[in-house]
């Protein structure tokens, strides 16, 4: 097959699945590099004309709600939890997320499914307090510990111990501060 | 907690008392939360879901409420009593199949239970006898309230409590009851109902829950979105139709009785006979036919038979449960075979009332 933007040999096949219909891309290996390296905003304009002749947003544009093209899901499909690693195409694939960090990663893009679910965006129930202890309400800073476990194991592969003690210390802070201290102690006697 | 000791009784959920009973078999409402500093279960390693589970396991024993339950290494347990959770709804069956460590805690009651490394890290669940949503919620909420107080729940500031599955997250409330619609499915008018519960956004699901067919006329109504009304909102969303169900319900028994008086006896007479003379019955003929005796019952078809002998009898003729009564492992002929047995043995002698539950 060849690639939909010239004449070599597409090696390069995404298939989106959303809503019941299916849209295919035949890229060659250069043209799908000049994709997944391409700005967002470049992959629009240069979106453009491959949009042409495919039925336009809505039915196509599946459970993301806005009108994405197949340019711009191949490009966010690429992107990937800082913390977990999942990226936005396994998160499709599986209709599972990688970890709570991906709702800060790919808030943009989860934010149109999540209110197209939901019919709202902002929570408006129970919240957590943890002002007593110190403690911020949102758990991003304890998340970080799954990414810097994640360097530790990288920096032990690579046999630099003291780049991997450095992790094991940062972590050890976080974790004294949400594990340890008030918030974990607090109601456990 | 030994299974065997669980074998001997019967959840609360189960006792046909509370509220409007004659209908809801049950209220329900579940929790899920997951700890912060770990991936979520489907992406977690071997060792996450050892750690994560280790983690849960001490902090909840640690809590206020741990002295009142009782873990159950479901990891380490045979596929039968695994199976034998799931048939009592103390665990789910996504929790029995999946791999890896994960337990539940349990209380005496069996009103309360805890799944780790379920979905999510923890999945809350709380569950009472008839119509209780309110006295479900309240529960609940005390019990959430005091695993909040040593586990840091990953928590968004606007997206609330943030779990695997974007459709849980927010408040992750499922709030449930358990109906028994026999004359609506009998009259033909079971799915104009489900239709106008769909249109505002209830799910309707079976007795097993999410993927379980309807069996035996019982259907779990639920809320389908868990963010932007408060958890309040979402009890009360699920309990204002349930009045309406009941009234829907009550109506269609009492056109049947009144227009089909003599075909209803009919059947609902049938179903007790085969009840009590088969000699080898499947669990969903079984269940079936359970639930025509308990709509007789209710009628006044049927004198000598207590709804919670029904309520007991529909758990414990499940596959797992025949099994772990009779202390054997039966392939599906035997079970049959002995679930008749079971059955025949229940209905002789005291009509159902003596060899009932404890």
């Amino acid at each position: 097959m060849k690639c939909q933007h010239c004449e070599k040999q597409a090696v390069f096949h995404i298939t989106e699945l959303e809503a019941g219909a299916v849209r295919e891309l035949h890229l060659c290996e250069d043209h799908a590099r000049t994709y997944l390296n391409q700005s967002e905003a470049a992959a629009e304009s240069a979106a453009e004309d491959e949009a042409e002749g495919e039925p336009a947003g809505g039915a196509l544009s599946g459970p993301l709600g806005v009108g994405q093209t197949a340019e711009e899901l191949a490009l966010l499909d690429q992107r990937s939890c800082s913390m977990c690693g999942i990226t936005f195409f396994e998160f499709r694939n599986q209709g599972r997320l990688g970890c709570p960090h991906d709702y800060v990663q790919f808030e943009k893009e989860l934010e149109p499914l999540i209110a197209n679910i939901h019919g709202a965006t902002e929570h408006t129930g129970r919240r957590p307090s943890r002002s007593a202890a110190g403690l911020a309400e949102g758990t991003e800073e304890l998340t970080a510990v799954i990414g810097l476990r994640q360097q530790m194991k990288e920096s032990i592969a690579c046999e630099d111990y003291e780049k991997a003690k450095e992790h094991r210390d940062a972590i050890r802070v976080i974790e004294d501060r949400w594990l340890g201290g008030g918030n974990a102690t607090k109601g456990s006697a | 907690m030994k299974l065997e000791a669980l074998t001997q009784s019967i959840g609360e959920w189960l006792r046909g008392t509370g509220p409007e009973s004659d209908i809801v078999m049950s209220s329900r409402v579940r929790l899920a939360r997951n700890v912060a500093h770990y991936p979520f279960v489907s992406r977690a390693s071997e060792q996450d879901r050892a750690e994560i589970e280790r983690f849960l396991r001490d902090r909840i024993a640690g809590s206020a409420v741990g002295q009142d339950l009782e873990y159950i290494d479901v990891g380490r347990l045979e596929d039968i009593d695994r199976q034998f959770l799931v048939e009592r709804q103390l665990i789910s069956r996504e929790h029995a199949e999946a791999q890896g460590a994960r337990g539940v805690a349990i209380d005496r009651m069996e009103q309360v239970s805890l799944m780790i490394n379920e979905e999510d890290h923890l999945r809350i669940q709380c569950m009472h006898s008839g119509l209780d949503l309110k006295g479900v919620w309240e529960q609940i909420r005390a019990v959430d309230d005091q695993i909040e107080k040593v586990v840091p729940y990953a928590f968004h500031p606007r997206f609330g409590y943030l779990t695997a599955c974007p459709t849980n997250v927010g408040t992750g409330i499922r709030v449930s009851v358990m109906l028994h619609l026999p004359a609506l499915v009998i009259t033909r008018q079971i799915d104009k109902v489900f239709r106008s519960l769909h249109k505002i956004s209830l799910a309707v699901r079976g007795l097993y829950g999410e993927g379980s067919q309807a069996m035996g006329d019982f259907y779990q109504i639920s809320n389908q979105t868990t963010l932007g009304r408060t958890e309040e909102e979402l009890v009360e969303q699920v309990g204002d139709v349930v009045p309406v169900l009941i009234d829907y319900e009550r109506r269609a028994r009492e056109f049947l009785v009144r227009e089909t008086q003599q075909n209803v006896h009919d059947q609902v007479s049938r179903a007790y006979g085969i009840l009590r003379t088969a000699q080898t019955i499947s669990a969903e003929e079984t269940m079936q036919l359970l639930s025509r005796v308990r709509m007789g019952v209710l009628l006044g078809l049927i004198g000598d038979v207590k709804i919670a002998d029904i309520n007991s009898l529909l758990v414990r003729t499940q596959p797992a449960h025949l099994q772990k009564l009779r202390g054997v492992e039966l392939d599906t002929n035997d079970r049959n075979i002995e679930r008749a047995r079971y059955l025949r043995q229940h209905f002789e002698g005291g009509e159902g009332s003596r060899a009932s539950v404890n």
